[in-house]
């Protein structure tokens, strides 16, 4: 029995008897999160469908190697795996764009494979930047952003070259 | 995103015409769109799981306890807004929120608490403003949980083993990102 295959269980059973001392609706609680949840997916499909379209038709005519190899020199000196290139781009831009992105590596290396965690690792460290900015500021008003952008893409590219360090020296190549 | 997706397939079809390869590109047109209702429903469920822990953690006032523990840093982070204890607690519930993964729940502080720090500023944003963006930028999230659904989508048996390198790199991708607006909040002339 490895250490990770104790969090799920022992998080759902201490959440639940948590819950229950401090006398809250747990299955309630629950089922209405869960109905959220489905929301989401409702709301991410369509944008999924598209996107995962444009990026198959992409990788299968062949652009998506083209791409990766004009990267490959940059980002292998940082580190970073070069098929992720594609991730990279979409990522700041496009939350559901590099969902599509990160399942065609997924599944294509498999969830386990080095790609597969770099890419999972990049996805779950770093945020839809451009969009985020844009609704903050949008609704506060502000038109000059300042240094805002560089920043927060100095922290996405961060994450990134980190993602990549952190599975090498956790989980090897 | 009009953009974005209509490069991408142009590019494609450019590419097939060039390479030869337009049948593989034709057949991905119809997978692609087939693998993606597969993928959200091989997602769902484990997506809709961990929606219903989050919303037992909030009903449980976890994100305020979270909201507690971070108002001692917050109030280094942002010492001018932090004067305002509305625009505080605001931000102490956007950043918890975030924590949990209840990216529905931290938007609406975030944005009110941006309001507040906007004002009088003349639409340019100040520098604890743009500190609270690159914050919101950066995803520093317990559990992620979408990403952790999709590699269970793909038949990942321990889909969580990622949390450490998320964890590290989150706090990485933060650090630089906060410190990267603070050098720049020095030197920005305008």
């Amino acid at each position: 029995m490895s250490l990770s295959s104790l969090v799920v269980p022992c998080l759902l059973a201490g959440l639940a008897l948590y819950a229950l001392g401090k006398r809250v609706d747990v299955y309630g609680a629950l089922t209405a999160g869960a109905a959220d949840g489905l929301q989401l997916v409702i709301r991410i499909l369509p944008a999924l469908v598209a996107l995962l379209t444009a990026v198959s038709m992409f990788r299968a005519s062949g652009a998506m190697d083209v791409l990766t190899r004009a990267l490959a020199p940059v980002l292998e000196k940082l580190g970073i795996p070069p098929e992720t290139a594609p991730i990279l781009l979409v990522r700041p831009l496009s939350g559901s764009g590099a969902l599509a992105v990160v399942s065609d590596l997924i599944s294509r290396h498999g969830p386990d494979s080095y790609t597969g965690r770099v890419a999972a690792v990049m996805m779950g460290s770093t945020e839809t930047t451009f969009y985020t900015v844009a609704v903050y500021f949008g609704a506060a008003g502000i038109r000059r952003s300042r240094y805002t952008v560089p920043a927060a893409l100095a922290a996405d590219l961060t994450g990134f070259i980190a993602a990549a360090m952190t599975v090498r020296l956790l989980f090897g190549t | 995103m009009a953009w974005i997706w209509s490069v991408l397939v142009g590019i494609s079809v450019l590419f097939g015409l060039l390479r030869g390869t337009m049948a593989e590109v034709s057949r991905a047109a119809m997978s692609g769109a087939a693998g993606a209702v597969e993928l959200a429903v091989g997602m769902a469920g484990a997506l809709c799981l961990w929606s219903g822990a989050a919303e037992l953690m909030r009903r449980c006032g976890l994100d305020a306890a979270l909201a507690a523990l971070f108002r001692p840093l917050l109030r280094r982070l942002l010492p001018r807004a932090s004067r305002d204890e509305e625009t505080l607690s605001a931000v102490s519930a956007n950043l918890s929120a975030n924590l949990l993964g209840l990216g529905n729940a931290a938007t609406p502080p975030g944005i009110r608490a941006a309001r507040r720090m906007a004002r009088g500023c003349g639409g340019a944003a100040g520098d604890e403003l743009c500190r609270l963006v690159v914050l919101n930028t950066a995803s520093v999230q317990l559990l992620p949980t979408t990403v952790a659904s999709l590699r269970a989508a793909c038949g990942c048996a321990a889909p969580f083993d990622i949390l450490p390198a998320v964890w590290i790199s989150s706090l990485l991708s933060v650090t630089v990102g906060l410190g990267t607006a603070r050098l720049l909040g020095r030197l920005w002339r305008d």
